[in-house]
């Protein structure tokens, strides 16, 4: 029997006669309990004392997490006292540039939707601050792992407005290859892994991706060391890759933050049919996360939250963080929902006028003198024009071959799929008049 | 035999409900019966003491009385005598000769566990982007497949997982990903369906949908223990090869020998740039046991073996039931003079090697295909297909499938519902005769 087995035996294993020859580990152990300890140190929860009060521990007792603000509804930074964020105006300039960029190529795409020329969008409307307020924190060599609703991490993070027109087209530039739906991005570097429509599942990923990055930091110590962000709403919570993910995360000590956007609805489920308790942020704890809950539609605070968020991850040789960013989905899911149909228009109306990160985000620059009416309608102009431009561009350009309806599934096409690429040519040239190539890259010799 | 050490082990897994009679009995027989030439019989071993020494009485002639030993007249159904079996390299020298196996190297005498353990410590050697995890694997696995792993490779790259198997693949996948060879562990196969939506949506389809990224999990390598044991019932038992060969973008692989399972293994982890299903039927953990090189080598994927040729009739099949089809095949060519049966060893379940097979039917004219797992949507059923659509003109019988009936595997049932050597060769003979 080897030491190794019996230390995690614990001592039941432990044969009695080495016990007597070394009768102090079996006191030193674990199990011992002092006399009038007010505790024992059960392994599964060593700091528990003992009480003899009988009380349940009630959910609803405990105070609601506060979130997190830096700037109020009206873009004036809400404590006074405190330093402003540490940002250039040219940072916060680009930021409000990429959130609206995203806001107008959703109004522009959800109608293309509407009219029949895409098959599918989501918008990502309300959720712009979360979004490009969490990845300006990251540098580029993080790795991000994204629900559908982060365009605002691919705009932030360089993809563009080609890149995105290509994939919701799925046309020949697209990395996808036209395998996937509209706005399930991905891009290589900076790296958001493209987007997979089962929920949740990126999470796990996310923490086995983070281990990854820690290990090969420590293999190669000069490099800067690098952290995974995870996205996704409150609804995927309830997954149990959910559940899977932050306990592993925090098992292995994983460099991951996961950011919640907790939009209020999973389609057109409320929160309140989601789950009973605090939000999602109140869980982190449960696993032993280090937790916050931040205002999503205050950009800074997001961003200031995501920055020291990566500097948690990193310290202490790594280790997950879980942010909670609240805020409202004032769109529908996607074009496939129309959310009147279990919400009421007045509530949305209220939201938007109420409160939204971009109009925030445009008050605290008109304020600060950097932002003004003319400047937005240019800018909105521009942005328009040059989302129209690529979305022409975009929808002109062919589809990728259809060879590639069969690449990439093994990293060589296999001898029973090749056969089946020949049949499938053989059936496209004796029946020319059923099916229609014209769109696809090289046509029929896209299957050689 | 340290009754308390054994024990706390069963206190310590009794949290549990899936670890029980077999893992029990494991450790039973490994203090019990360490150098017992049978390990076989002695893996099925009841925790009664009162049946220790008709356990020992068995020592010269493998039987199982688990679930009902051989009636005393039977000819076929008698267990696999693995110290004889042709399918295992019982010398150095078989092994050598044998052309997939490195010709000047050396070699030792090994059992399944320990040649999985033999391929994780060289691919842990080979490359520092090999990480080994799962439940309970830190202290060697309650297979003992990662035994001193840890001390030697460290807790960073062989670990613990909590308990829970969509998490375990998820992290895996993740991890590849970013360049890492991951290499998990699902501690049964039945436990793997928490899983399924991780590997299935995910990890098959990662490559395609990364597309031009070039990003995808071609580094990782899912083992699993699978198939029966003779007592394992509902959730020690399945054999999910068919489940996940119907998923284009896996390959899955299940060896029938411990130097085909170190070669495999190899492969898998380091030749290929694909996410493998890696079966190893548990049962032959301790039984089979063969000489295994000692150094690094790999077996390629998606290629059959003959192991035997033939020209009567093809048998086809992969793990375990490969010794109960040897056992047959003798029986019948000793019943029938002249006749020739050849065996093929699958080796890969997905992508499957189509022309070895194909080739063989052509030349047999006649074929049967077995496995453990159901008959029902079974690799039977595509590896059948596949014959008659391409061997059509030269097929002689209809193809025969011999597989576990469309039931579960109940606790006292097994014998009756897995293939056996009886089944498989009732199956040639009617083929034969057809």
């Amino acid at each position: 029997m080897s030491l190794k087995l019996l230390t995690r035996g614990g001592l039941r294993s432990q044969p009695i006669t080495t016990a007597r020859i070394v009768p102090a580990r079996r006191w030193s152990s674990s199990i011992s309990q002092p006399p009038g300890s007010d505790s024992v140190r059960f392994p599964g929860a060593v700091n528990s004392k003992f009480t003899s009060e009988m009380a349940f521990l009630k959910a609803s007792d405990l105070p609601a997490i506060p979130t997190y603000r830096v700037m109020d509804s009206d873009g004036r930074q809400v404590d006074k006292k405190r330093p402003a964020p540490d940002v250039t105006n040219e940072e916060v300039l680009t930021w409000y540039k990429n959130m609206l960029s995203v806001s107008i190529m959703d109004v522009v795409m959800f109608e293309a939707q509407r009219q029949g020329r895409l098959s599918f969008y989501m918008v990502s409307a309300g959720e712009e601050g979360i979004t490009v307020g969490s990845a300006a924190a990251l540098t580029p060599d993080d790795v991000v792992f994204a629900q559908y609703r982060e365009a605002g991490v691919f705009q932030q993070r360089g993809f563009t407005l080609k890149n995105f027109m290509s994939q919701l087209f799925a046309n020949s530039n697209d990395t996808g290859r036209g395998r996937n739906m509209p706005v399930h991005y991905g891009q290589n570097y900076p790296r958001i892994h493209t987007i997979s429509s089962p929920l949740a599942t990126q999470i796990p990923q996310a923490a086995g991706a983070a281990y990854a990055l820690k290990l090969q930091d420590l293999q190669n110590p000069n490099r800067d060391p690098r952290i995974v962000a995870c996205y996704f709403g409150e609804g995927a919570a309830s997954e149990g890759d959910f559940h899977a993910a932050l306990n592993i995360a925090a098992t292995r000590s994983c460099p991951v933050v996961f950011i919640c956007r907790n939009n209020g609805y999973a389609i057109s489920t409320p929160t309140l049919e989601q789950y009973r308790g605090d939000g999602i942020a109140s869980r982190g704890v449960g696993y032993g996360i280090d937790t916050i809950r931040v205002d999503g539609n205050d950009v800074f605070a997001v961003n200031e939250a995501m920055k020291e968020a990566r500097r948690l991850a990193l310290s202490e040789g790594g280790r997950p963080v879980l942010i909670e960013a609240m805020s409202y989905r004032v769109s529908h899911h996607s074009t496939s929902d129309d959310s009147f149909a279990y919400r009421a228009r007045v509530e949305v109306e209220d939201w938007k006028r109420r409160d939204n990160p971009i109009i925030r985000l445009r008050k605290w620059l008109e304020n600060q003198g950097l932002w003004s009416e003319e400047q937005e309608k240019e800018a909105r102009d521009q942005m328009r024009k040059a989302v129209l431009r690529e979305f022409g561009a975009a929808e002109q350009e062919k589809k990728p071959s259809l060879r590639e309806a069969f690449a990439d599934v093994y990293e060589e096409i296999t001898e029973e799929q090749r056969e089946q690429m020949t049949e499938l040519k053989r059936i496209l040239e004796t029946y020319p008049d059923e099916y229609d190539l014209r769109p696809y890259k090289d046509g029929i010799n896209g299957l050689d | 035999m340290n009754s308390q050490f054994q024990d706390s082990f069963c206190f310590q897994w009794k949290r549990r409900a899936k670890i029980s009679v077999i893992l029990y009995s494991m450790f039973y027989i490994r203090y019990s019966y360490l150098h017992d030439t049978v390990l076989y019989q002695g893996y099925y071993a009841p925790k009664m003491a009162s049946l220790r020494t008709p356990l020992r009485s068995f020592a010269q002639a493998p039987r199982r009385f688990y679930s009902g030993a051989p009636t005393p007249a039977a000819k076929l159904n008698l267990p696999i005598d693995y110290k004889t079996t042709p399918i295992l390299h019982h010398t150095s020298a078989s092994l050598s000769n044998t052309s997939e196996y490195p010709a000047a190297a050396t070699s030792k005498r090994l059992n399944l566990y320990q040649a999985i353990n033999s391929a994780l410590r060289t691919a842990l050697s080979k490359s520092d982007r090999t990480i080994v995890f799962g439940e309970d694997v830190g202290f060697g696995g309650v297979f003992r497949c990662s035994m001193d792993l840890q001390t030697e490779f460290g807790s960073d790259r062989v670990f613990n997982t909590p308990l829970t198997e969509q998490g375990i693949a998820g992290f895996a996948i993740g991890a590849a990903a970013e360049g890492m060879k991951p290499i998990a562990e699902i501690q049964f196969a039945d436990y793997v369906f928490p899983a399924f939506d991780q590997i299935v949506n995910e990890a098959a389809k990662f490559r395609y949908r990364e597309g031009g990224t070039g990003i995808n999990v071609g580094g990782l390598v899912i083992r699993m223990p699978c198939g029966a044991v003779g007592h394992g019932a509902l959730y020690h038992t399945q054999s999910p090869e068919s489940l996940f060969a119907h998923i284009p973008g896996l390959r899955v692989v299940m060896p029938r020998s411990p130097a085909q399972a170190k070669g495999l293994l190899l492969s898998s982890i380091f030749e290929h740039n694909d996410p493998v299903i890696f079966l190893e039927p548990k049962i032959l953990y301790r039984a089979a046991v063969e000489y295994v090189p000692n150094e690094y080598y790999t077996i390629p994927l998606s290629k059959a073996e003959v192991i035997k040729p033939g020209k009567d009739l093809t048998v086809i099949s992969y793990g375990q039931p490969l010794y109960l089809c040897s056992s047959a095949i003798s029986a019948i060519e000793k019943a029938m003079p002249g006749v020739n049966v050849e065996l093929i060893d699958l080796r890969t379940i997905y992508p499957w090697d189509r022309q070895t097979v194909i080739e063989s039917v052509k030349k047999t004219g006649r074929a049967i295909v077995v496995h453990e797992s159901m008959i029902n949507y079974g690799v039977g059923a595509e590896v059948a297909s596949t014959i008659q659509e391409s061997a059509f003109l030269r097929l002689e019988a209809p193809v025969k499938r011999v597989a576990g009936w469309s039931t579960h595997t109940g606790l006292s049932y097994e014998q009756f519902i897995l293939p056996d050597v009886t089944r498989i060769y009732d199956a040639i003979k009617q083929i034969l005769e057809y």
